[in-house]
């Protein structure tokens, strides 16, 4: 995966990197808006993960001109602004994702690589599999190997969106923004008391588990035991 | 707060201190100026003159009317009796013969008011009559019709140079070529309309003579008034944040005005006061995980353990950082909240369906430590709110209830109630509650009452909890359920 990172902070666009290439992916930098959308424009990259305050030609501006010029790449956008309507505006300008600074890095990548993931494949499978695991989208139902499970309307969407991931590791934050809705931050451990009901569900009558706990991270659905 | 300014010299007179007299002279010279522009620059000059303008404008108005309206009534009167009058002399020449009617007019010209009266041959020679000498317009003088003439008294017009006076008179053409002249002289009326024009001139200029000594006191004791609000604002901005303006209780614009802004300067006083409060509580509540996180990472520096102690010391270091930076992420939220700023609109919302999702959202939690949520919740109540923000206050609660009360039932009540026209939410355990000492600082920032601090969190989710009951006009009330602690939060009901 290729990921153009366009931030004027060096210190910052550096850690990006290194983590990126930690985690096996390829990145290129831009320090200032101009630069990244002529970058953007010449290549062909996977994501962006695009800085909102940036010198010459500020972050929104620049995915607004990459959006009128047809280029679909899915962009996740950094920012110090945290409220409810820095974020509309960063999603209503073209922005795929929005991610608050300071961030963990495990968020960022989960989330670049969510992103990368939704370019690939096509949101619009009406099945989902996961081993023997299947998640029809259309008649609202799960199987796991052959024998239906249950599912509240609620858990239904978690699992939906965990599927859609597979393979991926999803942050809790991630969990509470797309199956919630909700942009904040709860003390009480409340995900993991839904992840586990919904292990209960999907994966205590059965051998193999498929849901994972991937420490310090999130979650991930896979079907091979690693 | 009947406070005055008069211990103050104003700016100027100060500045003019401490200079030579010269200067001081021309200084006063300037100011003199000043002063005279500056009472014609007031509010007090502009509707002054407007008025003014107005009054002299209508009056004018109003006169030229009336005196027109009367000259044409008095024409009338006049036109009236000069028609009758020629009218009954004109009957007795037929009636009886001329010399009769020489003898009536004889009579009648001799009288002290005497109308005019004149009687020509058919040449045009005057017979009999009051007229010596008469001017006239021949394209108007036609018979049967009331022209204007000048004419003077025979009797009077040898004695003295008299000027010709005027009169509305009509002729008449009696047979014989005789012809008949009967007038009314009109200089009383000319008179009289002069009169009025003259007192109507008179008027005026008392009017505006006692407008402008009016505006002067107006605009002075008004400009006065001004000068010690001016006076009191400058010190305040200066940096007397305790003065206040003068105020005089007379009740009027300006007395209410300084009220106004004294009631301002008050709200402006406590916030500031706040403000340096919580300035120094996250000084001090920041500096305590800051050099935490310090000493770990300082501790690795120093000791070089093993790699797997100092992943221990660092995972702890990292989580002292996310407890950081969810503090300030709390104070920002409860300063952009409370300041009311940051293009925060009230949408209508669903509360009904956002506590719903919310109990929906913490039941696995609260039945993973051993507890129950009891919710009852009125259907179809919407007010004006923000979603994310109604969702944080909520979430806050629960979480505390979820922490702090835990109970041998292990009930936490959830309730969403309509009251007239306010939507009441409570949340309520049945645990250990809080002291009503302890209570009232609850919603202080940084205040928790876990004293060991054993469990996670920053002591800031009720103040935020009351920055968003604040924000959205409504209001959080704090009590001792006996047993537990309970959260009362009334907001009000959109239609």
């Amino acid at each position: 995966m290729k990921v153009l990172i366009v931030e004027d902070d060096s210190d910052a666009a550096a850690y990006l990197a290194r983590g990126l290439t930690e985690a096996g992916h390829a990145s290129d930098s831009a320090g200032d808006g101009a630069l990244g959308l002529e970058m953007a424009l010449d290549n062909d990259y996977d994501v962006l993960i695009v800085d909102r305050m940036l010198p010459e030609l500020d972050g929104l501006s620049m995915i607004e001109s990459l959006r009128k010029k047809d280029r679909q790449v899915p962009i996740l956008v950094l920012s110090a602004l945290s409220q409810v309507d820095d974020r509309v505006k960063g999603l209503r300008a073209g922005g795929d994702d929005y991610l608050t600074k300071p961030y963990a890095f495990t968020e960022l990548l989960a989330r670049v690589e969510a992103l990368a993931r939704r370019k690939q494949t096509a949101e619009f499978e009406a099945v989902y599999r996961v081993g023997d695991l299947e998640l029809d989208r259309l008649s609202h139902t799960v199987n796991r190997a052959g024998k239906p499970v249950v599912l509240q309307p609620r858990e239904f969407r978690l699992l939906e969106y965990l599927m859609r991931h597979a393979g991926q590791v999803v942050t809790r934050t991630m969990l509470l923004e797309n199956v919630w809705d909700y942009h904040f931050d709860p003390q009480t451990n409340v995900i993991d008391v839904h992840i586990s009901r919904l292990r209960g569900k999907i994966d205590k009558a059965f051998e193999r588990p498929l849901l994972h706990t991937v420490r310090g991270a999130g979650y991930v659905i896979r079907a091979d035991a690693e | 707060m009947a406070e005055t300014v008069a211990d103050a010299p104003p700016e100027g007179e100060r500045r003019a201190e401490g200079r030579t007299p010269t200067e001081r002279g021309e200084a006063d010279r300037h100011r003199g100026i000043a002063r005279r522009l500056r009472l014609v620059r007031t509010t007090a000059f502009k509707l002054t003159l407007v008025y003014l303008t107005v009054f002299v404008v209508l009056s004018l108005g109003l006169i030229a009317y009336i005196s027109s309206t009367t000259a044409d009534l008095i024409d009338r009167q006049l036109e009236a009796s000069i028609d009758g009058e020629s009218a009954e002399l004109i009957s007795e020449f037929q009636s009886r013969n001329l010399f009769r009617l020489m003898a009536t007019i004889e009579r009648r010209a001799m009288r002290p008011d005497a109308s005019v009266y004149l009687i020509t041959d058919f040449s045009g020679n005057p017979i009999v009559g009051n007229v010596g000498e008469l001017i006239y317009d021949p394209a108007e003088a036609v018979a049967g019709e009331i022209f204007p003439v000048r004419y003077t008294r025979l009797s009077r017009a040898a004695e003295a140079d008299e000027p010709a006076h005027r009169a509305l008179a009509k002729l008449s053409v009696l047979g014989g070529g005789y012809r008949l002249l009967v007038g009314r002289d009109v200089e009383d009326r000319i008179e009289f309309s002069a009169i009025i024009r003259r007192s109507i001139r008179g008027a005026i200029v008392v009017v505006v003579a006692l407008a402008l000594v009016s505006w002067i006191f107006l605009s002075r004791s008004v400009l006065r008034k001004v000068d010690a609000i001016a006076a009191s604002s400058r010190r305040i901005v200066a940096g007397d944040l305790a003065r206040r303006l003068p105020t005089d209780h007379s009740g009027d614009e300006f007395d209410r005005l300084a009220q106004s802004v004294n009631a301002m300067l008050d709200e402006i006083e406590r916030l500031h006061a706040g403000l340096q409060e919580v300035s120094q509580n996250i000084a001090h509540d920041l500096k305590t995980p800051l050099t935490r996180l310090r000493n770990r990472l300082d501790e690795i520096l120093r000791t070089r353990p093993s790699p797997e102690e100092s992943e221990a010391v660092l995972a702890r270091a990292l989580e002292e950082c996310d407890q950081l930076i969810r503090t300030f992420e709390a104070l920002l939220t409860i300063a952009r909240v409370e300041s009311h700023s940051a293009g925060v609109t009230l949408e209508r919302t669903d509360l009904s369906a956002l506590v719903g999702d919310m109990a929906e959202f913490y039941e696995p939690a609260a039945e993973d430590v051993g507890m129950r949520l009891e919710t009852r919740i009125d259907p179809d109540i919407a007010i004006a709110g923000e979603p994310t923000l109604l969702r944080n206050m909520i979430a806050n609660l629960l979480d505390n209830a979820l922490k702090y009360g835990l109970s041998e039932s292990g009930q936490v009540d959830l309730h969403l109630v309509r009251e007239g026209s306010e939507a009441v939410i409570s949340v309520r355990d049945y645990g250990e509650g809080v002291g009503e000492g302890d209570r009232a600082r609850l919603t202080d920032r940084f205040v928790r009452m876990d004293a060991a601090r054993s469990k996670p969190g920053a002591g800031l989710g009720l103040s935020l909890v009351k920055a968003i009951v604040g924000h959205h006009g409504g209001t959080l009330e704090l009590k001792d359920a006996e047993p537990g602690f309970a959260a009362r939060i009334t907001l009000p009901v959109l239609a």
